[in-house]
């Protein structure tokens, strides 16, 4: 691929997305938009490039830059913050939600779905402690084709066996062909609604916890600072805001500040949670 | 050290869990059917027992009622490993005293995610 092809691709997705792709990762756009050009039958990417420049077509814009997006999730993935938010910042938040008896939910960049089902399966098993309690769950991505899947809640045999245990698949799921499905209770306690990053949040309203887990890791610093930013305003004064194991707020962003002892865990510098959570052991 | 009885009838699948496992610091121990894999948890009960399903001699199921009835047989973590990848057996499985269950085909992340689980790794 010549270096002009490149960077119009590269363009369009960081314009978009966020997601920042250097030198080194012609490869990978390589392998995930040579399909996208046969689809429409074109040849290889330098007439994709062509067909870009040539068109300007919204779609085939969306379509490269949801081509290029990562989507690598699995249940409970790395185990540890699921277990915070229920040994820590659950029972916080049920204390302080006490009179209102309302909890907002928001995982962002919910990929396939595995995430928001993680929490609405682990929010299932502490339904004796939340009798009354009006519940919503909001997951968004910025990709149509990967909210079409989770809104189905089937997943393969591979998938449904990288972190779930298996007595959640046992109660939660049931087979349809090879396939897995997550029964509709479950899915009824997830909205799904496509959502950019980039965009203004304003519209989603404010949330006692958010997600947004291995998705800063893709962006530059100066697109990490505008998405925090925009979190932070979403996110309820004592709130929880959940990143990736690789991800901080530090030095990007002094809206937040990490929660004693809960690595990942970040509250809002103005307020935050009223007391630092203790994590018990993982269950 | 922690030690992994690897119990089923398929030499392959054993050498790929085998591969797997000792990169994962487990000592392997093998059987190829379940009284082969009785007959090693009555000389020293492993830590843990990945356990095919469908063997001659004794299948995974009848060793694990055997095993979980026996002296001791209560302390190693089973994880079943099978083509039986139907609600109707993992219910089965489990009941009969299995603590994880994986379905073939598997592969290292199914593996390390399972004994994750379990709390073994």
């Amino acid at each position: 691929m010549n270096s002009q092809d490149f960077q119009l691709f590269s363009n369009i997705v960081k314009s978009r997305s966020g997601l920042v792709l250097t030198e080194e990762k012609v490869y990978l756009l390589e392998s995930r938009l040579v399909p996208l050009a046969r689809r429409r039958g074109l040849e290889n990417l330098e007439a994709l490039a062509d067909e870009v420049r040539r068109s300007n077509d919204e779609h085939l814009l969306e379509e490269i830059t949801e081509a290029m997006t990562t989507n690598e999730t699995f249940f409970f993935r790395d185990t540890k913050p699921f277990d915070t938010f229920r040994d820590a910042v659950l029972p916080q938040l049920l204390k302080q939600r006490a009179a209102k008896k309302s909890l907002r939910i928001w995982t962002a960049a919910c990929s396939t779905g595995q995430e928001p089902y993680s929490i609405a399966m682990l929010l299932k098993e502490e339904a004796a402690k939340m009798a009354g309690w009006r519940v919503e769950i909001m997951a968004t991505d910025i990709s149509r084709e990967v909210l079409e899947k989770a809104k189905a809640g089937l997943y393969s045999q591979f998938e449904v066996q990288r972190g779930l245990p298996i007595q959640l698949l046992m109660k939660h799921f049931h087979q349809v062909g090879e396939m897995w499905q997550i029964d509709s209770s479950i899915r009824a306690m997830v909205k799904f609604q496509p959502k950019n990053l980039l965009e203004d949040l304003g519209s989603v309203g404010q949330f006692d916890v958010i997600f947004c887990r291995n998705v800063l890791i893709y962006f530059d610093q100066i697109t990490k600072s505008k998405v925090l930013k925009e979190i932070h305003k979403a996110l309820a004064d004592d709130g929880a805001l959940f990143l990736g194991g690789a991800e901080t707020v530090l030095g990007i962003c002094d809206s937040f500040k990490p929660i004693d002892g809960q690595r990942g865990v970040y509250t809002s510098a103005d307020g935050g949670l009223t007391a630092a959570p203790q994590a018990n052991s993982a269950a | 050290m922690p030690s992994c009885l690897i119990v089923d009838d398929s030499k392959v699948v054993r050498m790929v869990a085998k591969r797997i496992l000792e990169d994962l610091s487990f000592g392997i121990l093998e059987a190829e059917d379940g009284k082969g894999a009785l007959n090693t948890c009555l000389e020293k009960m492993p830590d843990v027992i990945l356990l095919d399903w469908n063997m001659p001699v004794m299948n995974g199921i009848d060793f694990l009622r055997t095993l979980r009835s026996s002296e001791n047989g209560e302390q190693p973590v089973v994880i079943f490993c099978t083509t039986e990848n139907d609600m109707a057996h993992i219910r089965e499985a489990i009941s009969a005293g299995a603590n994880e269950y994986i379905m073939k085909p598997f592969d290292r992340a199914i593996i390390e995610a399972k004994f994750s689980q379990v709390g073994v790794l």
